[in-house]
């Protein structure tokens, strides 16, 4: 090998460790360093552990349901998602760009109230069952959706369409529409167009928004817990039970790690699925392929689309902030003569701390540090995440052993990880392991993935011949930067952001270990209404959740504002 | 530039300084809540700045203290509870106080006879019921466990899954209290063929399936906590003058937790711990506490607030089981549970 031909395959490897070296020192000290920590102290003989006694039928059941539920709720997610990442790729529609904001909010929910959401419509006095026992003149509630498998199926795609559709359709409405011209022009049908040039474009945004959903889906926690209750158990709840109920640390541990491999053994096999085949495109901007739909068929497809997403995603929200306007007001004793009406009652009662608790605190200072945090949050993930891309730009081998590394946050349970900086985290410069940066840091961990896997693909289709004209005319490389990379970036990093903010703001169970009392988020002040008796708490909590979402949709609004009107600045 | 950050931040953090009170940290779960006016009085009687590490339910908040007993997070622990006791003390997290108050707590709350963990507080897990169902289907209230059996019962009853849920578990032990360890699971087959209906949380019991609450659920019955009525009252839409709800009281129906503080081993500041714990035994924290927390104290000369007295009823023959047999048998008592109701 020449000299020459060697500094040309060792120059990426040094290239990528230098981008890698801030991200992988975040994540070997925050992420690393604590859960290491745990297993160490956890798995040994003096926490009474004995291998030998372990009984594989609790790793073997609650894995294979884990599995299961994932594969399918995946497979679920996709088939609402993909038509939904065509809409809003290729559609120009009344009411889109407010559609895609609320399609975003069921992301950021607690279980909780989602749990509460889903009960107004389909529980057993909701609306449906209600309406349902009316016109069939029924005796019992004929839909029973509480405590069943597809109670869990239909959370899981309410929870995750989003980011199918964010994925994808941020890939999609990028593509070159010219490609699709020229197959037409070649003769190719519109099937033909979409099957060969269409969708193997897609292909990367697709598996990497599919690997997103699974690890999800696969380490779910609290939608198991609360809809589908005491008959199913995934790796998640497992963790929960033996830690948080039968303080079998050592077994919690056990679980934790194989939930790890598992993370990690489905991340490979999705980098292998993935490739490493880089497909440039000369990127369109937002606007240009989308139009109004044309033929009948289309308007009928695109309406139908609204309809479902309307109906799935939607509609447990509204029936949410409905309620937490709605007064429930049943006379003493006739419980038949409910009388309903407005009431702002539960929004005013928020900002009156009516026992002098030490711990209460305004809506307006929990809905504050959430978005300090979420603000931290972002600044912490997209800075490193474009560091990431760029490093997995590169072509060197140990992309092949960071890549998997990063991505296996998505699989640590809340609970462990929230363990983990308990024991490392106690000591100066973390004083106080409720140091308030701690709870970014713990959102950021699961944050970057998503935002990694929304700038790589981004990053990877800027073709190079761009950059080398801009060269050639002599910019220097930070111009470079500035004038091709950043503006094509853009709308991945807008995507970024997004999932930055929302991913933060719904964060509960890492926040649950590591809030401190005086910095309250959402999510927590939402947990602590809905765990006392009482109408009022009851409705606060609803309240609250209603403000949650106000709060995130105007952030995304606000981002996607900004995307809309920097373009010129860009 | 997360070392920046880290180092703007801890530069913002104040210096210490020798005119600056000390920090007395109380490590406590989720439902721990206090008056703020208490808390301000007892910082500016003791010169000491009160910092509370709140988080998780007693499972995790015990956790942490585990986990960190080499190098204590805290001074203080409060909220570890009658079933969690034993595995507290086998650890070695206090250190023994025994303080001059506890001349005013009976004797049936020192369940440590050698005060590393004091008593603060005690509830009841009871079945709560929908006072207007009973009323309008004419049907009795039952009022023994035995009676839930019964065929006119049959689906009316809601409960928590004892493996993800302490009120669920309170429950499992009271059974056990009453049925014996051998006889409880023939009782849980009986209970389980008359349409017991089991979900994951307190939440979903109490705010879905419970037709006593704001969720108009289908099930009249839900095992939740003796003061929940009171509850019901105090965070009512509109004000009522009765309670929607009540408790079964009857013997052994109720199951009694009881909440005790201790001071961590290791702590630098024992003798403000030792002051904080007299405080929280003190009558003016114990007659804060039925309001913010929903317990009752444990200090025979604190008086209820009126709320409590109207609404709540103290079973005289609460069950209870020993701390060292929960410790003991737990993890068998919730999965043989598990194999008679749910499989």
């Amino acid at each position: 090998m020449t000299d020459r031909l060697r500094s040309l395959t060792k120059k990426p490897t040094w290239r990528a460790l230098i981008f890698w070296l801030l991200p992988a020192a975040f994540l070997g000290y925050f992420f690393y360093q604590p859960l290491l920590a745990l297993f160490n102290l956890l798995i040994s003989p003096d926490w009474g552990f004995r291998l030998a006694e372990l009984d594989l039928n609790r790793l073997w059941q609650p894995l294979w349901f884990t599995t299961a539920q994932a594969a399918l709720s995946t497979l679920l997610t996709l088939i609402i998602g993909l038509p939904g990442a065509w809409l809003f790729a290729n559609y120009i529609f009344p009411g889109k760009k407010l559609l895609k904001i609320l399609t975003t909010l069921p992301f950021i929910l607690p279980t909780v109230v989602v749990a509460a959401g889903f009960n107004a419509l389909l529980g057993p006095r909701g609306w449906l069952n209600l309406g349902l026992m009316a016109l069939f003149n029924l005796e019992s509630p004929p839909i029973q959706f509480l405590n069943t498998f597809g109670a869990i199926l239909t959370a899981h795609v309410f929870y995750n369409t989003t980011i199918i559709i964010r994925v994808v359709s941020n890939a999609w409405s990028q593509q070159n529409i010219r490609l699709q011209q020229a197959a037409k022009v070649l003769g190719a049908s519109p099937w033909q167009t979409f099957r060969e040039v269409t969708l193997p474009l897609l292909k990367p945004s697709i598996l990497a928004g599919t690997l997103l959903v699974f690890l999800f889906n696969f380490t779910s926690f609290g939608v198991i817990l609360m809809l589908g209750g005491p008959q199913f158990a995934t790796l998640e709840v497992e963790i929960y039970v033996q830690a948080l109920h039968m303080l079998n640390l050592p077994l919690a541990s056990i679980l934790s790690i194989l939930q790890l491999i598992c993370t990690l053994a489905i991340t490979l096999g999705h980098n292998k699925l993935a490739g490493h085949q880089k497909m440039t495109i000369v990127p369109r901007s937002q606007e240009i392929g989308t139009r109004k739909p044309k033929h009948t068929l289309e308007r009928l497809a695109t309406t139908l689309l609204v309809i479902i997403l309307f109906s799935l995603l939607v509609a447990p929200l509204a029936s949410l902030a409905l309620r937490s306007v709605v007064k429930l007001e049943a006379s003493r004793g006739e419980r038949g003569e409910i009388t309903r009406g407005f009431t702002l009652q539960f929004y005013r009662e928020l900002g009156v701390n009516r026992l002098g608790d030490l711990f209460y605190v305004p809506p307006i200072t929990a809905a504050r540090n959430s978005l300090i945090f979420a603000l931290i949050t972002i600044l912490i993930t997209i800075t490193l995440g474009i560091l990431v891309a760029y490093a997995l730009r590169q072509r060197s081998p140990i992309n092949a052993v960071l890549d998997p590394l990063l991505m296996l946050p998505l699989g640590a349970s809340a609970i462990t990880l929230g363990l983990g900086f308990i024991i490392v985290f106690n000591r100066p410069p973390f004083s106080n392991f409720r140091f308030p940066i701690l709870l970014p840091i713990a959102h950021s961990l699961v944050a970057l993935p998503f935002i990694v896997r929304t700038l790589s693909p981004a990053l990877q289709s800027i073709p190079d011949s761009l950059r080398n004209a801009a060269r050639a005319l002599g910019a220097p490389p930070l111009r470079v930067w500035r004038e091709i990379d950043l503006p094509l970036l853009s709308p991945a990093i807008i995507v970024s952001i997004i999932f930055g903010l929302t991913i933060s703001l719904g964060e509960f169970g890492a926040s649950s270990f590591l809030t401190r009392p005086d910095y309250p988020t959402l999510p927590i002040a939402i947990f602590r209404y809905i765990s006392q008796p009482g109408a009022l708490n009851y409705g606060q909590a609803l309240a609250m959740s209603t403000l949650l979402m106000i709060v995130c949709a105007g952030g995304i609004f606000i981002i996607e504002h900004f995307q809309a009107t920097s373009k010129d600045w860009l | 530039m997360l070392l920046v950050l880290a180092v703007i931040l801890a530069s913002c953090a104040p210096k210490p300084s020798t005119t600056e009170p000390q920090t007395l940290t109380v490590m406590t779960h989720d439902s721990f809540a206090v008056s703020e006016t208490l808390i301000r009085e007892f910082e500016a009687e003791h010169n000491v700045r009160l910092a509370f590490v709140r988080s998780g339910d007693t499972g995790s908040a015990l956790n942490q203290a585990i986990l960190s007993k080499q190098n204590p997070l805290a001074d203080v622990f409060y909220g570890l509870d009658n079933t969690f006791l034993t595995r507290a003390l086998e650890e070695g997290l206090f250190e023994a106080y025994k303080s001059p108050l506890l001349d005013e707590i009976p004797d049936q709350f020192e369940i440590d006879p050698d005060h590393f963990a004091l008593p603060v507080d005690y509830g009841d897990v009871c079945i709560n019921y929908d006072k207007a169902y009973f009323d309008e289907n004419n049907l009795a209230v039952p009022t023994s466990l035995k009676e839930l059996t019964q065929l006119e019962y049959a689906g009316l009853l809601v409960m928590e899954n004892p493996a993800t849920s302490s009120p669920g578990l309170a429950f499992l032990m009271a059974t056990i209290a009453e049925f014996g360890e051998e006889n409880y699971l023939d009782y849980w087959r009986e209970l389980a063929d008359n349409g017991l209906v089991v979900v994951s949380d307190w939440e979903t019991a109490y705010y879905t399936n419970f037709s006593g609450s704001t969720g108009q659920g289908p099930q009249p019955m839900v095992v939740s906590y003796g003061s929940s009525p009171a509850a019901e009252v105090i965070f009512a839409e509109t004000e009522l003058d009765e309670a929607p709800t009540a408790s079964i009281i009857g013997p052994n129906t109720c199951f009694r937790q009881i909440e005790f503080v201790g001071i961590l081993n290791g702590t630098q500041n024992r003798d403000l711990a030792e002051d904080f714990i007299d405080f929280m035994l003190s009558e003016a924290f114990q007659e804060d506490i039925p309001m913010q927390m929903f317990v009752f104290p444990v200090n025979e000369n604190a008086d209820l607030p009126q709320a409590f007295i109207d609404n709540v009823q103290i079973p005289t023959e609460p069950a209870s089981l020993p701390s060292e047999l929960i410790h003991a048998n737990r993890e068998d008592w919730i999965e043989s549970w598990i194999e008679t109701v749910l499989d």
